[in-house]
């Protein structure tokens, strides 16, 4: 869709959704291609696959207590 | 990307050994067609025999079997002994697993991510041995050499939107063109690297009921468009839990010092389910609940269920890896 401009989604909890193909360049220059129909780049900073999202933005919690952590949302 | 790839002669798989009365007529009416087939009332829902029996006759609508007519897939008495016995499994779930409509805390549960997990990938990141970790290589390949199939076939039965986005994420797991980026040539990429047969099926006589019985979930919900809400249920459950999962395996195999060709497949999954979970919440689950708000009790029941025999996967193989058991039925070959 050569005519449409690339819409960027923010997501509240987690990582930036960018349409792909995408080349990334990193803060020290270098490129790194997505060619993902969708890319999810990390905005929490906790991701140890930078600049990718890895997923460790989730909540993390005891499974022992998880129940009541559900329970009390 | 046309063209390049290595192109294997396509080979089917052959039948499997029986494992009771129910599997044993269906191999036999498989290979020499349909005689009276017994009634399967009275069989274990979750036991090898049913679960084996189900297995065979949903295979015959992905790749079949050597020496079994391609025509046997429509064959109205292996279509009627296979509705008999899903429905025996399929009343045994609707039993076990707890109704609900609330798809939004379904999810929400899905993505917390527990610190002390117990599961057989959090076993094989801390101690598993090489061994443990084939085996699981080996249950896991009845699926992933057939990665994304079960699930295409929900695609004819959704619309707009939320067909569109599953297209994406499907797309992706086919290599998104490329078909020595598809899941599947990735995950025999890994079986090679392992040392395992990457044959279609090669693991089929070693695979428990547990094993059979999560792959043959998938099968039941993709080919029945009834049961199209669970199906998309299953699809999120998978596509919400695999980064982390695949995480630990990748962890794993950094561990046991494997080589970069065993841990590309289990690598790749982190980043690109990473994505597949943002585009199942927001892409196919939330418009398809907006265009049909009544399946909703059929998600939460695809992710429950699919949870639930995940589960009883997962303590198969930590029950007998406790106690220096093989989890398959036929140990893998050093």
């Amino acid at each position: 869709m050569p005519d449409r401009v690339p819409r960027v989604l923010l997501t509240d909890e987690g990582p930036m959704l960018v349409p792909g193909p995408v080349d990334i360049v990193l803060p020290d220059g270098r490129c790194v291609r997505s060619d993902r129909p969708v890319t999810a780049l990390c905005t929490c900073r906790r991701s140890r696959r930078q600049p990718f999202c890895d997923t460790s933005h989730r909540r993390k919690a005891r499974t022992g207590g998880e129940e009541t952590d559900r329970a009390r949302r | 990307m046309l063209g390049g790839s290595t192109v294997r002669p396509f080979e089917a798989a052959p039948l499997p050994q029986p494992r009771g009365p129910l599997s044993a007529a269906v191999i036999s009416a498989l290979r020499r067609g349909p005689e009276v087939l017994p009634p399967v009332d009275g069989a274990d829902p979750y036991g090898d025999d049913l679960q084996l029996a189900l297995y065979c006759l949903y295979e015959m609508h992905y790749r079949g079997f050597a020496g079994v007519p391609d025509d046997r897939e429509w064959d109205p008495a292996l279509v009627t002994i296979r509705v008999a016995a899903e429905r025996l499994f399929l009343d045994a779930l609707r039993a076990e697993v707890a109704p609900s409509d609330d798809v939004d805390a379904e999810l929400e549960a899905l993505l917390v991510e527990p610190v002390d997990g117990t599961g057989p990938s959090w076993y094989l990141a801390k101690e598993g041995e090489r061994w443990q970790l084939r085996e699981y290589v080996a249950h896991r390949s009845l699926y992933h050499l057939k990665e994304a199939d079960p699930q295409a076939w929900v695609i004819a039965r959704l619309d707009g939107p939320a067909k569109a986005a599953l297209v994406t994420v499907e797309h992706d797991e086919y290599g998104a063109g490329d078909p020595d980026r598809m899941h599947a040539r990735l995950f025999a990429d890994m079986m090679r690297a392992l040392d395992l047969d990457d044959g279609y099926g090669a693991y089929l006589d070693a695979a428990p009921a547990e094993t059979l019985a999560e792959v043959n979930f998938m099968s039941l919900c993709g080919l029945r468009r009834a049961l199209r809400g669970a199906l998309v249920g299953q699809f999120a459950t998978v596509e919400l839990t695999s980064s982390p999962g695949s995480d630990r395996l990748v962890r794993a195999m950094r561990r046991l010092e494997l080589p970069d060709a065993a841990i590309a497949f289990y690598a790749e999954h982190v980043e690109a389910d990473a994505v597949h979970e943002q585009l199942v919440r927001r892409g196919v689950i939330a418009p398809l609940l907006a265009t049909e708000p009544a399946l909703a009790g059929d998600v939460v029941f695809g992710i429950r269920a699919s949870g639930l025999l995940a589960d009883r996967f997962g303590e198969r193989l930590l029950r007998c890896w406790s106690t220096d058991r093989p989890s398959l039925l036929r140990p893998v070959p050093a």
